[in-house]
């Protein structure tokens, strides 16, 4: 089953022209995902990719129905995209773009709260139910269906994970790239309440991060919520601090956000850590007793 | 992005935040004449540097005649500051700021940050000014006192209020001048595209007045395109000049202190390939992201770039395709070697999409690049050849 998406989700694509969402909203289509029409200012009433091209969000729900719209569109204009797919009362919104103004995001975030619509980044790599649907930028061939949740702040490192997983005899129920920056959409708390509630996932890997104390929040979290077992790797166990390390929410300031820190919040929490990426996949096929 | 205090005093004084006065002197300039112009005796004098810490390292001192000013002044221009979050290279003086000075009589701490949790500007203030805040947050968190903005409501006279009483201000005068500085900081915050407003000490003067004896500004690099007058106060000579050469190629690196030269794509990942690197029992010689949206050429200017590096010994290439496909990788490291010679080892780690198509243009292609299948294959062989 997974969580946020499944077969039936109909999907919408902002900046399906360019030369991002062109390579993705294919990969997409070909993957099995419901891409139902995309969307490109100034471009309404064409056709790409055999789908229909509307200039609004708000004019392509005229004509489709959609569950969620994933977002491609340069860094400036991100904020004001989500903020469309968010006005028109898509339920689902995977923003993809890097480089967004963290002062963009601070009014996204005041809108969200004020909304039913969920977000996914920016920032992000996007989400996947494998054999069901596929949003985003992830290399859909990579995944099978099973039942370990994934849950990460990077990009590739989730694909590492999945890797793992595969590797170790087992599948993904469904894989969320919650995004790298500091003020971003879902967070780890409301992905493992999902994952917790979701049949098809009987083991969940947390992939976090330096920077931040989100990983620590989600450890209490785990503690008191979660029955699923849980294994977490942190990135940046080796980071000098004062660097910000690529992401933009990656750095270890005022002592705080340190990968030594969050290994210990989880631990305390019972979550099984894994100190290298490698054993990722070991961890969790011995907790699932494949 | 930083700039320095300088430079982010102008900016307050634009938006009418109260500073003390001061003049600027750069290298070059004639510090005699400079002195002469001036019109008081006592003056503080700081090195501009992007780095804290200064106080302690003999950064800021005081000049009390017109001969002590000149001395002070000359000795910094010119010179290296280390301070104890510098390195221990410092970092070049290359402008001095002369200050007047001030009657302290209450020191706070105030800054304005955007916090991750809420996702929220917010202000937060500290009685107990002057020192390190992780260190008040450690020591006393309860006299820290923080106000969330709400975009829509903006700074709300209540949230003056708890922060005028948090800080013991005496007067309506005093409500009414931290109200005016704190939307005008805010205001400040916003419209430049701030990550970080930090005042410390904010002072209380002699005279009952609110002044900003320190500024410390840090701007959102992803929004820098839209803050052009920001971007060009970027000062190079504060960077590491490595870092910066990256930088002007558009790769996302940092240098550090090991023999490993790391290329990967994703942030996260390439975290986790220093990690391996150490935890294999080597040391990385950078952090090196090239990117999701990355091109052929850019691969090749990564990896000349990190050869380029005589500490280098090994290289390590960490690539899971994803919108990276392997193949334009491997191509691009096979155009870089066009045009340099190859003396290290290259381990190289294919995944995801087009992994095969990759390997394969790499199979066989020159005695120094060497094939890994598995993460910790890949790590061992990147420490094993830098050490050999």
């Amino acid at each position: 089953m997974g969580v946020l998406i499944d077969k039936s989700t109909k999907v919408l694509c902002q900046g399906i022209t360019g030369r991002q969402g062109t390579f993705h909203t294919r990969q997409a289509i070909a993957y099995g995902s419901q891409m139902v029409a995309g969307i490109t200012p100034g471009r309404g009433g064409t056709t790409h990719l055999g789908l229909p091209v509307y200039n609004t969000v708000g004019q392509a729900l005229r004509d489709h129905e959609a569950d969620a719209s994933v977002i491609y569109v340069p860094a400036g204009f991100a904020a004001d995209a989500i903020l469309e797919a968010v006005y028109a009362g898509i339920k689902l919104v995977v923003c993809i773009t890097e480089g967004v103004p963290t002062l963009d995001m601070v009014k996204v975030k005041a809108v969200l709260n004020d909304s039913d619509s969920l977000l996914l980044g920016p920032n992000c790599p996007g989400v996947i139910t494998p054999g069901a649907c596929k949003i985003g930028i992830m290399p859909g061939d990579i995944h099978c269906p099973g039942n370990v949740g994934i849950v990460s702040r990077s990009g590739t490192l989730t694909y590492v994970a999945v890797n793992q997983t595969v590797q170790h005899g087992m599948g993904q129920s469904t894989c969320i790239g919650i995004g790298g920056d500091p003020v971003h959409g879902l967070g780890f708390i409301e992905c493992l309440e999902m994952f917790e509630q979701d049949d098809a996932t009987e083991g969940i890997i947390m992939v976090g991060e330096i920077g931040g104390t989100a990983e620590e929040a989600a450890a209490e979290y785990i503690q008191e919520k979660v029955s699923k077992p849980v294994v977490a790797y942190i990135a940046g166990i080796t980071a000098p601090s004062g660097k910000r390390m690529g992401h933009a929410g990656a750095i270890i300031s005022g002592g705080k956000g340190t990968a030594q820190q969050k290994y210990q919040a989880l631990e305390n929490a019972g979550v099984v850590t894994s100190h290298t990426p490698a054993d990722i996949g070991v961890q969790m096929s011995k907790l699932l007793a494949v | 992005m930083n700039i320095h205090e300088y430079q982010a005093k102008a900016i307050f004084s634009r938006f009418g935040i109260p500073v003390l006065g001061s003049h600027v002197i750069q290298s070059g300039d004639d510090v005699e004449s400079f002195c002469e112009s001036l019109d008081r005796q006592a003056w503080v004098v700081k090195a501009q540097v992007h780095a804290g810490g200064r106080g302690k390292a003999g950064g800021i001192v005081l000049a009390e005649s017109k001969q002590d000013l000149v001395s002070s002044i000359s000795s910094m221009l010119g010179s290296r500051l280390v301070t104890k979050q510098t390195g221990e290279d410092g970092l070049p003086i290359h402008a001095v700021l002369v200050e007047e000075t001030a009657q302290v009589s209450r020191e706070f701490y105030l800054a304005l940050l955007v916090d991750r949790e809420t996702g929220k500007v917010a202000i937060i203030a500290s009685a107990e000014g002057g020192m390190d805040i992780e260190q008040i947050a450690q020591q006393m968190p309860e006299k820290i006192i923080t106000q969330f903005i709400h975009p829509a409501a903006g700074l709300q006279p209540n949230q003056v209020r708890e922060i005028a009483y948090a800080l013991g201000l005496e007067n309506k005068r005093q409500f009414q001048q931290l109200q005016d500085i704190l939307s005008k900081l805010l205001k400040l915050f916003v419209s430049h595209d701030c990550s970080l407003v930090e005042i410390n000490p904010f002072i209380v003067e002699r005279n009952g007045n609110l002044v900003a004896l320190d500024a410390k500004i840090s701007f959102d690099d992803s929004a820098l395109y839209r803050q052009q007058d920001i971007a060009d106060l970027h000062d190079v000579t504060q960077e590491n000049s490595y870092e910066e050469g990256a930088r002007e190629l558009g790769l996302n690196y940092i240098k550090l202190n090991g023999n490993i030269g790391c290329i990967v794509n994703g942030a996260g990942l390439a975290m986790a390939t220093m990690d391996l690197v150490k935890h294999q029992g080597g040391e990385p010689a950078n952090f090196l992201d090239i990117g999701g949206g990355t091109t052929q050429e850019k691969v090749a200017q990564a990896f000349k770039f990190v050869i380029s590096d005589g500490n280098v010994k090994s290289v390590f290439i960490n690539i899971f395709g994803g919108i990276v496909r392997c193949d334009l990788t491997a191509q691009g490291i096979l155009d870089a070697l066009q045009e340099v010679r190859l003396q290290v080892p290259v381990i190289v780690l294919l995944q995801g999409t087009n992994a095969t198509e990759g390997r394969r243009l790499l199979e066989d292609h020159h005695k120094n690049i060497c094939l890994a299948t598995t993460l910790v294959e890949g790590a061992q062989q990147a420490v094993t050849l830098a050490n050999a």
